[in-house]
């Protein structure tokens, strides 16, 4: 069993997803969800069995099928990988738990299309295969499909019909780039191709070249880089709040795979072709964060805001991963996971607020005033804290230790402008969105003031569901606790980096089954 | 046979990125279609093309890339799904918007005549 805990957190969600279709669960609502929320904690409590495994035991290799590498697939669980297992299984956990409230009866198959998503998003992590890579990629958008249309209107078929030509685009440009590689290289496993590179001569060396820069094309859609990021905040604004705040991991995928592509096969040791992207990605990202704040000052509502909010986080880690230090690397991390609770907190509070506010919804104008302040005031204070990155949670921590990573670069005093920039503008959107939708209501004063005890009927009709209660707070929670224990965590993601960064290393256990 | 083969995916390529730009559905669904051919045809011959080799060791003296012929099985099994699965969307989107164009609205000059 032990040996086989490397499969499981790709295993479990596929299993979960495929029994939740059969009887009695597809039948029966109640079996279903207490099934889906169950099994779903069950992965996350997996996962991080297997992160505590690879922290006692190091760097883990999985051959599918007993066919070692570099001939068979391989699943790689190193501290980076794991860690974005757990994060991603927690989020599939919580949105479900979100869902049981309510929101997954809006639409079918709801809770297997999760699980789904979950498996190719994990299968994407902790794979050592290109190609392999690209079928999870295939797997999560797939269910990203149809999970974007649920419980959809017309405005939802058009984003979704525009994610979908957009990605299949993707796809095609991915397959091309991986065929180019191959007939390169040979080979495509990561290790292996990674060893590969360093040797090729004469004209291998551009077409491989081809190859690497057209996997830019298709990470960058995927994290929704400049100017790939088109699509994201129709679609995020779009898709129910729920989704949405699922999707936040999906852009962290493109930007892991960013990480394994440009810092470990095109990385230190690859020959001429060493750092290839660098320059394109750094410019990307800098011109990313830049659209990303300005979309934060220009929205409308508050779900538009978090999805041009995620824009700035993929621009600033894409921007770190640029650097290819160990300390830029562990910032990535540390910020990846912060970036990826925070966004999925606020897609939930939105989605809160909205459905108090009745008619106006979550757009950023006076309205009727939420039903239970305190609570959502709160919640949304801590969130907001935390994602303009001031003292004392954890944006804070993020945003010092990359900016200390940043400096000794090239391009330090760019960055630091623009991020700093940046960093002003989603301060002033976010407090303005606040106090807008806290504090200002609709000038029908003489209604408001009789209906004080009306109110707190109102409170008790649509006040938050346990279930939703619950999935917030363990988002909530994230900011404070990644501050409370930044030492043990940062230590962690130094380590992940150290590791990322350590090509001889990672060849030797991947290919060589061994020190 | 390598020009005939690569003008082939070339032209396939070329057809498939016209369709892709242009604003109704049903083109834009025969373009990815036209482009998931080119990268299967492509992605076969990154094993290199050879006449007369079987994928089977110790057959003859020459012997032919298995790998790149399993590629494209996933690739097509792939692409086929996702085709169908844009074919039904952009049904569904001309009944949701009303009309066939992928930004779900009928530009002005058309509307007018003018094309």
């Amino acid at each position: 069993m032990i040996q086989h805990l490397t499969s499981l957190p790709v295993l479990l969600p596929m299993l979960t997803g495929i029994i939740l279709l059969m009887p009695p669960c597809g039948k029966n609502k109640a079996i279903r969800r207490i099934a889906s929320v169950t099994l779903g904690f069950i992965t996350f409590f997996v996962s991080l069995a297997l992160l505590f495994s690879v922290q006692t035991d190091g760097m883990q290799v999985y051959a599918i099928g007993n066919w070692s590498a570099p001939f068979g697939i391989v699943l790689v669980a190193d501290p980076l990988s794991t860690l974005l297992v757990c994060l991603s299984a927690l989020l599939g956990a919580v949105c479900v738990l979100y869902a049981t409230a309510g929101d997954d009866e809006k639409g079918s198959f709801f809770h297997p299309l999760v699980h789904f998503l979950i498996f190719g998003v994990n299968g994407a992590f902790l794979t050592g295969d290109a190609f392999n890579l690209f079928v999870f990629f295939e797997v999560l958008l797939i269910s990203s499909y149809a999970l974007l249309m649920h419980g959809g209107d017309k405005k939802n078929t058009r984003a979704a019909l525009q994610y979908v030509i957009m990605n299949l685009v993707g796809s095609a440009v991915f397959l091309i780039a991986l065929g180019i590689l191959y007939g390169v290289l040979g080979t495509l496993n990561m290790a292996d191709m990674a060893q590969k590179v360093a040797l090729l001569q004469g004209d291998d060396v551009y077409l491989a070249k081809i190859g690497g820069l057209l996997l830019i094309v298709v990470f960058a859609l995927k994290g929704a880089l400049l100017p790939l990021h088109l699509w994201l905040p129709n679609t995020y604004a779009t898709a129910m709040p729920i989704v949405a705040a699922l999707f936040a991991i999906m852009t962290k995928v493109g930007v892991y795979s960013m990480m394994r592509v440009y810092t470990f096969i095109f990385g230190e040791e690859a020959g001429q072709l060493t750092h290839m992207a660098q320059n394109w990605l750094w410019w990307l990202a800098v011109a990313t964060i830049a659209m990303g704040a300005l979309g934060v000052l220009a929205s409308q509502d508050l779900r538009k805001l978090v999805a041009n909010l995620v824009i700035v986080s993929v621009g600033t880690l894409v921007a770190l991963v640029t650097v290819q230090t160990v300390e830029a690397s562990s910032v990535a991390i540390y910020y990846l996971v912060h970036s990826t609770l925070v966004t999925a907190a606020l897609f939930i509070l939105a989605d809160l607020i909205g459905h108090q506010r009745g008619k106006v919804a979550d757009r950023i104008t006076a309205g009727t005033p939420v039903s239970q302040p305190m609570l959502l005031g709160i919640c949304f204070l801590i969130a907001a804290v935390a994602v303009i990155g001031m003292p004392p949670l954890s944006g804070f921590i993020a945003k010092i230790w990359l900016l200390k990573a940043t400096w000794e670069t090239e391009y330090g005093v760019i960055f630091w402008t623009l991020y700093l920039l940046a960093s002003l503008a989603v301060l002033f959107a976010v407090a303005k969105a606040g106090s807008t939708l806290f504090w200002q209501h609709k000038a029908t004063t003489n209604k408001h003031k009789i209906s004080e005890h009306k109110l707190a009927e109102k409170a008790q009709q649509e006040g938050v569901h346990p279930a939703q209660l619950a999935a917030l707070l363990i988002l909530i929670a994230g900011a404070p606790l990644m501050s409370v224990f930044a030492g043990p965590l940062s230590e962690y993601a130094v380590g992940a980096a150290t590791d990322l960064h350590n090509f001889n290393n990672n060849i030797n256990i991947i290919l060589l089954g061994g020190k | 046979m390598e020009l005939l083969y690569a003008a082939c995916v070339g032209l396939l390529v070329f057809c498939g990125v016209f369709l892709i730009l242009r604003s109704r559905t049903f083109p834009v669904v025969l373009g990815l279609t036209m482009l998931s051919y080119a990268v299967n045809l492509f992605l076969f011959a990154s094993g290199r093309l050879s006449l007369n080799s079987a994928v089977i060791l110790g057959e003859s003296t020459k012997y032919a890339d298995p790998l790149p012929q399993a590629f494209v099985l996933t690739a097509i099994v792939i692409g086929f799904a996702m085709t169908a699965f844009v074919v039904i969307l952009s049904i569904r989107g001309r009944a949701d918007l009303g009309n066939d164009h992928v930004n779900g609205h009928v530009p002005e000059n058309i509307k007018k005549g003018r094309v």
